[in-house]
C-alpha cells in the first residue's frame, strides 16, 4: 500500500523526537532508526534530510509535509509552504552573543559605526540588525560560529542555542534574544488542498496529543 | 561562445515551443468558442497609470525612465492593463466584454520550477458580468480550457476574498488586530493565525472556530454549518456552484481560507491545482472595484494560467 503522505523528517537534533511522534501516530519508524545512512523509506513515506532542506523539498512538492525548526522557516521566509502546527519540541533560542566583559558591539558601533557579526543565519541576522537600526557586516560561516569572536573575525555572533553550554564553554555570553524556536509541521500548498483529508487527519491527531497551549 | 541572459529568463527552442504552442492553441479554441476576443497590450506602461490598480503582491519590478523623465514599468500582470484598455478604448461599449490574452508578465521572483521572472500567462477577463453568473462563466471556461489542454486530474479551489476579513469584522476586532491576523493568513502561517486570534482577545472556542474556518476545504460539505459571520460569502459560493455544469462542478473544491496575493480581488477567488505539480497552475477571481479606479465602474472576473506550469503538469511533473 502506498502511504497517503510523503513526510520530510529532519536529521540531527529534531530527529529522535520526530520519529517518536510518528511512532505514536502508528507509523513504524524502526527501519529509519536502524538505518543511519539510508535516506528514503518509500514504504512508510519518509524521506530524511537536514532540517534546512525540509522547506526546499516541501515547497517543490517532493514531500507533501515536513517537520523543521521555526529558525529554518524564519531564515527561509520566502519559501511558499503552509505552517500548520507548533509541535512544541526542539526548543531553542536565537541569540546574539559576544565575549564576556564590556559589550564589544558597543565599542565597534561607537568608534567604527558598524559591527561585524558571524552567523549561519544570514537573513535572520541582517534583518534583525536592520530592524534595530544598527549597521552590521554579516560574515557567513558554515560551522562552529563560537570561534569567530574568539579569533577577532567578528565582534558578535547570531546563533541558535538550546542550553547555552557550547557558548559558555567558549567564554561567550548572551547579549540579546531574537526569538524562540520550536519544531513546526509544514505542508506543500498543493498537497494541502488535494490531500486535505490525510493532512487534516494527521493534524487532528497531533493536536490531540500535545498539551494545548504548547506554543 | 556562451553569452548569458538574465536570471529567471530563458530561451525556448523548437521542440519545446511546439508543445507550448499546442497548449496555447487548445486554450485559444475554447476561449474563441466562448466568445472571447484576443487582445495584446504593450509590455511597457506608464507607472502612474498602472498604479491606479491595487498592485499589492504584484508590484512591477522592472522600471526605466524614458527620455521625458516618465517612469515606465514592465507589466506584472495582464488584468490591470486590460482594465486600462476597457476604460480608455471601450468607454461606452455595452457590457459584457470578453477578452483573452497570451502574453508575458514580469516579476522579480526567486526563479525556481514553474516560476520565472518573465512569465508567459494565458487567461481571460470577463468585464461587466456580475456574480454569480459571471463567476460561473469564468470557471466554466477555465475548466473546459484545462480539459482541452489535456489535463484530467486538476482541481479548482474556490473561495471568497471577503469571507475571512468580513468574519473578523463581524466579531468587532480592531483594525490592527484584523490586519495582523490577515497577514498571517496571507503568509499561510496557521500557527501565527492562532497566536494572533488569541492575542486579539478572543476566547479559545471562538479562536479555534476561526482557525478551523480558515482551513475548511473540500467538497460541498465544507459549506455546511459555517459561522454566521461567513454566511453571506458562503451563500455566494453556493450560488456560483449551483450554476456550474456537471463537467465543471466535478473539478471544483471549496476552500474557505483561500487568499490570493493580488490585492484587487473583491469576491470569489480561485486557484488551480494539479497533483503532478507542487505549485498552483494559476488562479483568478472577481475584481469588482478595479475598473472603477480607471473610470469605468464595472464588475469583472478573470483568471491567468502559467503556460510553463501547464506544460510541466502535462509532462507528469515530479510526482507519480
Amino acid at each position: 500500500m502506498t502511504p497517503p503522505l510523503t513526510i520530510a523528517v529532519p536529521r540531527g537534533a529534531l530527529m529522535r523526537e520526530t520519529l517518536d511522534l510518528l511512532d505514536t501516530l502508528g507509523i513504524d519508524t524502526a527501519e529509519v532508526r536502524a538505518n543511519d545512512r539510508k535516506l528514503l523509506f518509500a514504504d512508510i513515506g519518509i524521506v530524511t534530510m537536514r532540517p534546512s532542506d525540509v522547506p526546499t523539498y516541501v515547497e517543490a512538492g517532493a514531500a507533501d509535509i515536513g517537520i523543521t525548526g521555526k529558525d529554518v522557516l524564519i531564515e527561509q521566509s520566502e519559501r511558499e509552504v503552509y505552517e500548520l502546527l507548533d509541535l512544541g519540541y526542539g526548543f531553542c533560542r536565537m541569540v546574539i552573543a559576544t565575549v564576556d566583559g564590556p559589550n564589544p558591539m558597543d565599542e565597534a558601533l561607537r568608534r567604527l559605526g558598524i559591527v561585524r557579526v558571524a552567523t549561519k543565519y544570514l537573513k535572520t541576522a541582517s534583518r534583525y540588525f536592520e530592524r534595530t537600526g544598527r549597521q552590521a557586516e554579516i560574515v557567513e560561516v558554515k560551522g562552529s560560529v563560537e570561534l569567530a569572536p574568539l579569533t577577532g573575525l567578528a565582534e558578535a555572533i547570531v546563533d541558535l542555542t538550546a542550553t547555552g553550554t557550547t557558548m559558555r564553554e567558549n567564554g561567550l555570553v548572551e547579549r540579546e534574544h531574537l526569538f524562540d524556536s520550536t519544531a513546526r509541521l509544514i505542508a506543500n500548498p498543493v498537497a494541502h488542498k488535494l490531500k486535505a483529508a490525510a493532512i487534516d487527519d494527521l493534524v487532528a491527531r497531533l493536536r490531540a496529543l500535545e498539551p494545548t497551549g504548547a506554543s | 561562445m556562451t553569452l548569458p541572459i538574465p536570471s529567471g529568463t530563458r530561451d525556448v527552442l523548437p521542440d519545446e515551443m511546439r508543445e507550448l504552442r499546442a497548449i496555447g492553441d487548445a486554450l485559444r479554441g475554447v476561449f474563441e468558442d466562448a466568445g472571447y476576443g484576443e487582445v495584446s497590450t504593450p509590455a511597457l506602461e506608464y507607472e502612474s497609470v498602472l498604479s491606479k490598480g491595487d498592485l499589492t503582491g504584484a508590484r512591477p519590478a522592472y522600471r526605466v525612465v524614458d527620455d521625458h523623465g516618465d517612469v515606465l514599468v514592465l507589466r506584472s500582470d495582464m488584468t490591470v492593463p486590460i482594465a486600462r484598455v476597457v476604460a480608455s478604448r471601450y468607454a461606452t461599449a455595452e457590457p459584457p466584454l470578453r477578452f483573452w490574452y497570451l502574453a508575458h508578465a514580469y516579476r522579480q521572483v526567486r526563479p525556481r520550477r514553474g516560476m520565472s521572472r518573465e512569465l508567459l500567462q494565458v487567461g481571460i477577463e470577463l468585464v461587466g458580468a456580475p456574480a454569480p453568473d459571471g463567476t460561473a462563466e469564468a470557471l466554466t471556461v477555465l475548466c473546459r480550457g484545462l480539459t482541452a489542454v489535456g489535463l484530467q486530474e486538476f482541481k479548482v479551489g474556490l473561495g471568497d476574498a471577503s469571507l475571512y476579513p468580513t468574519a473578523l469584522e463581524e466579531l468587532g476586532l480592531a483594525d490592527d488586530a484584523r490586519s495582523r491576523i490577515l497577514h498571517e493568513l496571507a503568509t499561510h502561517d496557521f500557527v501565527g493565525v492562532e497566536r494572533e486570534l488569541i492575542a486579539a482577545g478572543l476566547d479559545r472556542d471562538t479562536a479555534q472556530g476561526l482557525l478551523a474556518l480558515a482551513q475548511r476545504r473540500g467538497g460541498a460539505e465544507v459549506l455546511e454549518a459555517v459561522p454566521s459571520a461567513a454566511a453571506e460569502a458562503v451563500a455566494g459560493l453556493r450560488d456560483v456552484h449551483a450554476l456550474l455544469p456537471a463537467d465543471v462542478a466535478e473539478h471544483v473544491i471549496f476552500d474557505l481560507g483561500l487568499v490570493r496575493d493580488l490585492g484587487y480581488y473583491t469576491g470569489a477567488v480561485f486557484e488551480v491545482y494539479d497533483p503532478a505539480l507542487g505549485v498552483p497552475l494559476g488562479g483568478g477571481g472577481r475584481y469588482d472595484d478595479l475598473l472603477g479606479r480607471f473610470g469605468r465602474p464595472l464588475p469583472a472576473v478573470g483568471f491567468a494560467l502559467v503556460v510553463d506550469r501547464l506544460h510541466l503538469a502535462l509532462n507528469g511533473g515530479e510526482r507519480r
